[in-house]
């Protein structure tokens, strides 16, 4: 017989768990005490805020593809984990939350640090179950993985009370084979795949969204060959920027508000659009009712739910799209679109002479955000992984940074969690340690998780932090200057100096103000070991471009703050 | 889109907590569940929820896959009334002195099918099946003779008229696996 801590720590361990993130408390104690035997068996990261270990768990689980796993304690603890669980739920993110919780006997009671956990999270987890005794531990641990990780991924919240953690259990592994309440992967129909190929091999124009679906079902080779026999052009969400690499004839930028003018404009020329993996977000669609209107739609998703719930769908091809795409590859015909593909130039030309030429090769005045982001790319031989915080920041350094891996982008992009980035690429650097993990923030956003700079003091993770400071929260300031009469409430901001409390924390930081020292910078940056704070003093005013409107229909973009 | 009466039949694991997710569905679209019933159903371990509501086909179409996807509920499906036989009970507390002043009232109660189960000198106690609207009838009826105590109704409950059994079916695929 062993403690319910235990057997945590053993059910843990069975699912191949090699990194925790935490936060101790009163309620989680035993098992924080049972974790200290097993500092061999797997990483322990003590975060400085609960928030930052939901979002590290995050930034884990989307740089490896493996369940991110984060402990913490009841009451505040646990509701501090909050704002990375809805996170985790919008963007579809493996992620097991282990709470504390009062013991069973005290449920109910108003008890010192108790919260309803199950019932606070049901809204915004897959899966949230409170475990009383510790005879569950080895199911749920097990059901927990087994749910986080299938399917169309997600968090869940584990909600344990202190007498099963205290409890003595005989523990056996788990695995979870048949459930019959909750079926991963929805069944493929043929006749839906062999609709699906009639309609590309009939199609003259057809345009394939990519989501991050496609990374997530592990899937960007069965993409590739795919587009490639079809010749299909191929758009890409926010979260899909990494599922075709740059410089594929065949990838023609990202979708949405500040996406590229040629798949935005194309969106509604095309005569089929197949969305893959995606599930047509409001930023990526704009005003529905304007949205590919003259379009038939083809929907890969293994999730039936998202099928027709924005936009309607000819055709629905459920399952798991490594296998829908092979599916489909094999039942379609070898074709070539050459003069549609072309007819993208001339909008790639627009926007490269009236916004890209000046984001990135600017050749006097302040820095700018876009030259920033594509000399950070280049630096790293385009092969980082890009983490962002929200906002300008995370629009601009989507857009010029360049993927050639899969997997290479890291951003909250449902929730829209500002502080985000700093924990997030804490997590990506314990997921995938043997790539670079570049972090762009704002100096907004940095503030809201700047105590985890203590979490990278005390790992040393090697988190290439991009500061673009310009005093301003740019992005609701934009919104402001375009939309709301050029009244800048609450944007304009006073800030620390940002290189002494890099010194305070002991990571080696430098403030960069003249374009003439941009690369140097970078390229201190990316060869010292370990962490590194690159602050770039930016353009104050300047707006992420192109834009769709909010509200407005995907093929009319904004190219400068004068179209408004 | 035109706005129908559907029914929801949900089966799923009997696990404390799902009725909260299965509302909460409805609630984050603003539907009003215009009644619910909770039960066993013919599976052991199974429960079954019957939900009305008041919706366009396109929205109960994606509350009915909304509710699908929570983990354990096993199948959720909608009608319309063609589809189901349906029933609901009401009870009436009506006032005995009233009701035996007036013999109009024993007599619409006889008309309606509906039966006394108790009655003494204070109240009598009415109970009546029926469709909504039959049910409805009778209490405008019996509201005119201002005789009600109380009354009550309970959520529609319903099965199909289909001859396919689809939780079975689902069930006994999921064992053959």
């Amino acid at each position: 017989m062993i403690t319910g801590s235990e057997a945590l720590m053993q059910a843990l361990i069975h699912e191949g768990v090699d990194t925790v993130f935490g936060y101790p408390g009163g309620s989680i104690m035993p098992v924080f005490d049972a974790m200290f035997d097993h500092q061999n068996d797997f990483k322990q990261v003590l975060v400085r805020h609960e928030q930052g270990a939901a979002h590290a768990a995050q930034g884990y689980a989307r740089s490896s593809g493996k369940v991110g796993v984060c402990i913490v304690t009841s009451g505040p603890g646990a509701t501090n984990t909050i704002t990375g669980v809805a996170d985790a739920m919008l963007d579809s993110t493996p992620v097991v939350v282990i709470a504390g919780q009062v013991a069973a006997g005290f449920l109910g009671t108003d008890a010192f640090q108790e919260v309803d956990l199950v019932g606070v999270t049901q809204p915004i987890t897959k899966w949230s179950y409170q475990i009383r005794r510790p005879e569950d531990i080895a199911w749920a641990v097990a059901r927990a993985f087994h749910i986080a990780g299938t399917g169309r991924p997600g968090p869940v919240v584990l909600d344990f009370a202190k007498n099963a953690q205290v409890g003595m259990v005989d523990f056996k592994p788990t695995a979870i084979s048949v459930d019959r309440g909750y079926i991963a992967v929805p069944e493929t129909d043929p006749k839906s795949v062999a609709e699906a190929a009639a309609l590309i091999n009939a199609a003259q124009r057809p345009l394939l969204l990519s989501g991050q679906g496609v990374e997530l079902g592990d899937a960007t080779e069965e993409l590739r060959t795919f587009v490639e026999k079809a010749d299909i052009p191929v758009g890409c969400t926010l979260l899909g920027l990494s599922t075709l690499p740059h410089g594929h004839r065949l990838r023609k930028g990202m979708l949405g508000m500040h996406g590229n003018l040629g798949p935005n404009t194309k969106t509604n020329e095309c005569d089929l659009l197949i969305a893959v993996g995606m599930r047509f977000d409001d930023r990526v669609t704009g005003r529905l009712d304007a949205y590919a209107k003259q379009a038939k739609v083809i929907h890969l998703d293994i999730d039936p739910a998202e099928i027709n719930k924005n936009v309607h769908a000819d055709v629905a091809v459920l399952g798991d799209c490594k296998h829908t795409l092979a599916l489909l590859t094999e039942a379609i015909e070898e074709a070539k679109h050459t003069e549609w593909i072309d007819s993208f130039a001339p909008y790639e030309e627009k926007e490269w002479n009236e916004v890209i030429n000046q984001a990135i090769h600017p050749e006097e005045g302040p820095l700018r955000m876009g030259e920033v982001a594509r000399a950070v790319s280049e630096a790293s031989g385009n092969k980082a992984i890009l983490v962002t915080d929200v906002g300008q920041n995370q629009m601009m350094s989507a857009r010029y940074f360049q993927y050639t891996q899969k997997r290479s982008i890291i951003t909250s992009g449902g929730l829209g969690t500002m502080g985000f980035g700093i924990p997030a690429a804490i997590g990506a650097t314990f997921g995938a340690p043997d790539r670079t993990v570049c972090l762009f923030m704002g100096d907004g956003g940095i503030q809201m998780s700047i105590q985890e700079f203590g979490t990278i003091m005390e790992t040393g993770a090697p988190v290439k932090m991009i500061l673009l400071n310009n005093n301003y929260l740019g992005n609701v300031r934009q919104w402001q200057e375009l939309f709301f009469g050029k009244r800048y409430s609450f944007t304009p901001m006073v800030n620390p100096d940002y290189m002494k409390i890099a010194e305070a924390y002991r990571i080696p930081a430098q403030t960069v103000t003249e374009r003439a020292n941009l690369a140097d910078a970078i390229n201190t940056m990316l060869t010292t070991d370990g962490p590194y704070l690159l602050e770039v003093a930016i353009m104050q005013g300047e707006n992420v471009m192109p834009m769709t409107p909010p509200g407005g229909a995907v093929n009319v973009m904004m190219m400068n703050a004068t179209d408004c | 889109m035109e706005k129908k009466l559907y029914t929801l039949i949900v089966h799923s694991e009997n696990i404390a907590g799902l009725l909260n997710q299965i509302t909460a569905v409805f609630t984050r679209r603003q539907i009003n569940i215009e009644s619910i019933n909770a039960s066993a159903s013919s599976i052991k371990g199974v429960h079954r929820y019957t939900i009305t509501a008041w919706s366009d086909e396109d929205t109960i179409i994606k509350v009915t896959k909304q509710i699908e996807k929570k983990i354990d509920v096993l199948q959720a499906h909608y009608y319309v009334d063609g589809e189901i036989f349906m029933q609901e009970v009401a009870l009436f507390k009506v006032s005995t002195p009233i009701l035996l002043d007036n013999p109009l009232i024993s007599k619409t109660i006889r008309r309606y099918g509906a039966r006394i189960m108790e009655a003494n000198a204070v109240y009598a106690v009415v109970e009546k099946s029926g469709v909504t609207d039959e049910i409805s009838a009778l209490r405008a009826e019996l509201d005119a003779f201002n005789c009600v105590l109380q009354y009550v109704s309970s959520g529609r409950i319903a099965v199909t008229r289909d001859t396919a059994e689809h939780v079975n079916e689902y069930l006994e695929k999921i064992n053959h696996k």
